[in-house]
């Protein structure tokens, strides 16, 4: 018990790395949301009439909806008036080269370990950099282009491939889909879009960069990714921001479309700013995520490991609609301090033959409540279709809660379902023998953490396994509660 | 290269050690005998560092230092190495993976730089066939679903690859069957260095018929009692505590 504790003091005094603010102009909408506002921001991206309006419904449709309650976290009331919907880095022109864009936020990604520039690329990851509300660049597009992929920002979709947008924005997430998806389809403001080509093996990983920069501001970006007949994409997704004393929301939308033999693999390494030890300040993470497995032996594989964020609220899920297709999630949820997660999967099995696989890890420290919260749903025609689910969750410390809430429904008798849940501790014991064989405490957590989570931290591609890794440890050694 | 005097150890309010003094040369082996509850394996997680275990008297001096004033971890990097009776299982961590991990912080204590992984492989290679054990057996999770035989192995594998200075192993021989308790032996003995030491604690006779102290010690009741070559075991094991036990009532 001593020693668990001191583990936890240790690790709980641990620092935000990524807490640092830049001071870079910006163009913002006013304080508040009301038609005007999502004028403003339409305006400002010059978007098309059709766009403007499909927004325009999606406010109308949020205006008549109310906050779900349902989740297990709770928060003061989030002043929707109070926030701003639309933060830029003043720009007098777009960038058509690195050289064009604001040194400042070059450094800035620069110091979060993403370089932007042509020489210090990481190789073999292509870079959507996403700061507040807009893309400031997007690196190896001309490489992918000639593979027919399309790599950009959403802004530049919007206007280079019209048709694609058109017929697939929120055909995935519809825009009622739920209260925050409302919210993000009227304000959102930019994002990744990304479509490989029939029979294309994309043969880089791609990557979309989140920074929240800007004080009382929210960030709404939308991901949407289609994947053609017979392709493949890895995708994968990083996100901090500064530390500041108000919440500030984050309200994502995420649309995968696989068609049929396509495979889709997304990656998340969520770190958003998390509050501090009191639970003052931090990222509310409301996020909508779903991948349409619309063709026949299509694959959506989620993996995400969350360290950051006051609350997340976020269930990336599949829809198996077509025959044989497969859809898996993989998750490792860690929560300290007065950090909540309500987090988990659904898996909506409609075509026959279908297959899904959940595996959550959740690891609660401090004072923290971690909720698993999943659906599997077998419907009627999706004869022979299996899921397996497996949840597990680890405690340290004595103050922290970990939760699991599955929901299982299943309509037909051939197909089968299994569940499995686990709790443990980090024992004392554990930490000894480490101990006894010369690995100091916080070696020791962070490699009994690391374990605990191999199986999800096996998922994501390579380079950024060893990342997660190390923010496991930092979010956690530095810990994991 | 050990020296413990007067040493006296309470777990809560329970006094378990109530005075032992002990010395131990580099290139000996020591057992350590006695009856259940005399406090032998208390010594030995004295000995290691563990916190639930309260000194209040008494002092251990390990080459030249204060051992009682260091960590855990440092008491391990200092050279003191534990073969634990009842070693934990650690879900996802291979043995290899911990064993690398060990090594380095080890060297890194000692100023080495840490050892890559070709070079780690060749070491662990030779030791593996010192100890007799398999590469499978080493790929998975340390400990876990592993059988008694596969633990005891896995903690001399474990021994060998840190190369202790002085080694103290807990009632290795429990929940052994005869032909693993010959290969964990072989395994120790091989082991066995001029500067080196090893200290054998244990309830029975059987495993001093394959690792040969040079000294047997008798604990009872928290104290060395009784000291003596190999014959001394086993005349316990053919007289019985309880020989030991009426020889202190009488005297």
């Amino acid at each position: 018990m001593g020693k668990d504790n001191q583990i936890l003091v240790e690790i709980t005094s641990k620092e935000y790395e990524h807490g640092w603010a830049v001071d870079v102009d910006t163009d913002s909408a006013p304080i508040g949301l009301n038609e005007d506002t999502i004028r403003f921001i339409s305006k400002r991206k010059n978007e098309p009439e059709w766009l403007l309006e499909w927004r325009l419904g999606a406010f109308r449709t949020w205006s008549k909806m109310t906050e779900p309650k349902w989740a297990n976290v709770s928060h003061p009331p989030i002043h929707y008036q109070n926030i701003i919907y639309y933060s830029a880095p003043k720009q007098r022109v777009t960038p058509k080269s690195l050289e064009e864009i604001d040194p400042e936020m070059l450094k800035t990604f620069e110091r979060l370990g993403i370089s932007l520039t042509e020489q210090k690329r990481l190789t073999g990851v292509a870079v959507d950099a996403v700061f507040d509300s807009v893309s400031v660049a997007t690196t190896f597009k001309d490489k992918l282009g000639e593979l027919g992929i399309v790599f950009c920002s959403f802004s530049d979709a919007v206007k280079e491939h019209p048709d694609l947008i058109k017929k697939y924005l929120g055909s995935v997430v519809p825009v009622n889909d739920n209260y925050f998806a409302a919210l993000n389809a009227a304000v959102f403001s930019d994002g990744s879009f990304c479509y490989i080509p029939k029979g294309v093996r994309c043969p880089m990983e791609l990557s979309t960069y989140f920074r929240i920069n800007a004080a009382n501001t929210g960030q709404f970006e939308r991901t949407l990714i289609v994947a053609d007949e017979g392709s493949y994409v890895s995708y994968l997704e990083g996100c901090t921001a500064p530390m500041r004393d108000e919440n500030q929301l984050h309200a994502a939308v995420v649309e995968i479309y696989a068609m049929k033999d396509a495979e889709v693999k997304y990656s998340t390494v969520q770190n958003w700013y998390p509050g501090n030890k009191e639970g003052v300040g931090g990222i509310y993470n409301f996020v909508t995520k779903r991948g349409l497995c619309a063709g026949d032996h299509s694959k959506i594989s989620w993996t995400q490991v969350e360290t950051g964020s006051a609350i997340t609220w976020k269930y990336p899920s599949c829809i198996l609609k077509g025959d044989y297709s497969t859809g898996e999630f993989y998750s490792v949820a860690v929560t300290n301090n007065h950090q909540q997660a309500d987090t988990g999967s659904k898996m909506i099995h409609i075509g026959k033959n279908t297959r899904s696989r959940i595996v959550s890890k959740g690891i609660s420290a401090g004072k923290s409540q971690n909720s698993y919260r999943g659906q599997v749903q077998i419907l009627k025609r999706a004869t022979h279709s299996r899921n397996s689910s497996q949840c597990d969750s680890l405690l340290m410390g004595d103050t922290c809660g970990a939760h699991t809430f599955p929901y299982i429904d299943v309509e037909n008798s051939s197909s089968r379902v299994e569940h499995e849940a686990t709790t443990s501790k980090i024992g004392e014991d554990q930490i000894f023998y480490c101990l006894q064989r010369g690995i100091d405490e916080e070696a020791a957590v962070a490699l009994i953490v690391n374990g605990y989570a191999k199986e999800v931290l096996n998922q994501l591609p390579m380079e950024f396994a060893v990342e997660a890794q190390k923010l496991l440890a930092l979010t956690l050694e530095g810990s994991v509660g | 290269m050990l020296d413990i005097t007067n040493l006296k150890a309470r777990i809560e309010n329970k006094q378990i050690l109530n005075g032992v003094n002990l010395r131990v040369n580099a290139g000996e082996v020591h057992a350590i005998m006695g009856p259940n509850g005399s406090g032998k394996s208390t010594l030995a997680s004295v000995l290691s560092g563990r916190e639930e275990f309260e000194v209040t008297d008494g002092s251990v001096d390990f080459m030249g230092k204060d051992l009682l004033e260091m960590s855990p971890e440092d008491r391990a990097r200092e050279g003191i190495f534990m073969a634990f009776q009842y070693p934990v299982e650690i879900p996802g961590v291979s043995t290899i993976n911990f064993m690398k991990t060990a090594l380095n912080k080890i060297r890194e204590h000692r100023g080495l730089p840490a050892m890559d992984a070709v070079a780690f492989l060749k070491v662990m290679k030779e030791k593996m066939k010192l100890v007799e054990i398999d590469q499978s057996l080493l790929n998975r999770s340390l400990n876990e679903g592993f059988s008694g035989g596969e633990k005891k192995r896995n903690e001399i594998f474990q021994m060998a690859m840190l190369e202790p200075k002085l080694a103290i192993l807990d009632e290795t021989d429990s929940g052994l069957d005869i032909d693993a308790l010959r290969i964990v032996a072989n395994g120790v003995n091989k082991l066995r260095r001029k500067d080196n030491a090893i200290i054998v604690v244990t309830h029975y006779q059987r495993l001093l018929e394959h690792i040969i102290p040079d000294f047997v010690h008798v604990l009872y009741q928290g104290k060395i009692v009784k000291s003596g070559t190999k014959d001394l075991a086993l005349e316990l094991e053919a007289k019985g505590y309880d020989w030991i036990k009426n020889e202190l009532a009488i005297a």
